[in-house]
């Protein structure tokens, strides 16, 4: 079942082209990495898709709808960078997104909070960088939406909770949702994904299963990203 | 804690040998019942499709099989479980006799080395 749909999608900053022609389809069901150097791309691929910007030529559909306010229901976005009120204690964050969103799960929400040991009554500016990260894709991917855009989710989180934030991603998302990532961090998730999609220069370099690179290439992810993209 | 899994080859085929292994050593006995695809693919830190794709491809060798309602289980038959085990201690072999062969050593050599070491490990 096809997801996400874009066709001939381009972005132009002024005269910069940002992104040109990018055509591809995104199934429901799948985990797929977005992954391309600095200034690729990515990041206004995330954004046009979850309607935050809007593209000079070409459609995007999500669910054969094109992208708009129901696809907003449908879409839970982790952005590159912080956009939560400073002087908001977590939990009322939390409730302010079970408010704004149907499909928030709040119990879903303090659940995760307590296994990372995150005190709901802290506010938010009293927390370190990494912690508001985590809190940010807690209050994400508490949503049971249908596809999830995260840009960065992981950057600045330790490993020991990288790998329970992993794990909480592949044991909560629902079977018929996809989550697409972007990262640099390729080491660290490429085993749970199963597609990935190059860019650069704005251009869709490959889209692939990550299993036919290991299998055709003998090479991980993180590997063939270096050779790829090589300086 | 994840399982083991090397970024440089398929992460499917790993799972199944991983998999096959357990039920060899005797972590998951014959009939017993394997946990579900999300446990398995969140203990083993990978894609849940990933692992459908791998737990399809060891029912489909017969060394699981899976009950509509129920799940999945190991086979019974314990004759498949000893031939796949013979298998395996086939291919560790000739791969041991190859790296042998590679530092120089003919057959022979390698039995009586072989030999050597288990007495000097028995002393």
């Amino acid at each position: 079942m096809t997801l996400l749909e874009c066709k001939n999608l381009s972005k132009q900053y002024g005269r910069y082209p940002a992104l040109s022609n990018i055509n591809l389809q995104i199934d429901g069901g799948h985990i797929i990495g977005l992954l391309g150097p600095n200034g690729s791309g990515k990041t206004t691929f995330i954004k046009l898709i979850a309607g935050l910007l809007t593209p000079s030529s070409g459609e995007i559909y999500l669910k054969e709808e094109p992208i708009g306010i129901e696809s907003k229901k449908m879409i839970s976005y982790l952005p590159d960078h912080t956009y939560l009120n400073d002087w908001m204690k977590v939990k009322e964050i939390i409730g302010f997104f079970a408010d704004f969103y149907e499909d928030f799960e709040t119990e879903r929400a303090y659940d995760m909070l307590a296994k990372l040991n995150i005190d709901p009554n802290s506010k938010l500016k009293t927390l370190s960088k990494g912690t508001k990260e985590k809190v940010q894709l807690i209050l994400v991917m508490s949503r049971k939406a249908d596809l999830y855009l995260l840009d960065e989710p992981i950057a600045g989180v330790d490993p020991a909770a990288r790998d329970y934030i992993l794990n909480t991603i592949i044991s909560n998302y629902d079977e018929n949702a996809s989550i697409l990532i972007s990262t640099h961090l390729i080491s660290d998730i490429e085993n749970i994904l199963d597609e990935v999609i190059f860019i650069q220069n704005g251009q869709i370099h490959m889209q692939t299963s990550v299993d036919d690179i290991r299998e055709n290439e003998n090479k991980s992810i993180d590997t063939l990203f270096r050779e790829v993209f090589k300086c | 804690m994840p399982w083991n899994l090397d970024s440089d080859r398929p992460i499917f085929i790993q799972i199944i040998e991983k998999i096959q292994m357990d039920i060899i050593s005797g972590v998951y006995k014959p009939g017993d019942k394997l946990p579900s695809v999300r446990e398995l693919a969140a203990e083993a830190s990978v894609n849940p499709n990933t692992m459908q794709k791998a737990l399809s491809e060891l029912e489909r060798t017969g060394l699981v099989y899976s009950q509509r309602t129920s799940g999945r289980f190991i086979t019974e038959d314990t004759k498949m479980i000893d031939d796949i085990k013979s298998e395996m201690a086939r291919e560790i072999i000739s791969q041991f006799l190859e790296n042998m062969q590679k530092l120089g050593f003919q057959k022979d050599e390698t039995v009586s080395l072989m030999k050597q070491t288990i007495e000097g490990d028995a002393k």
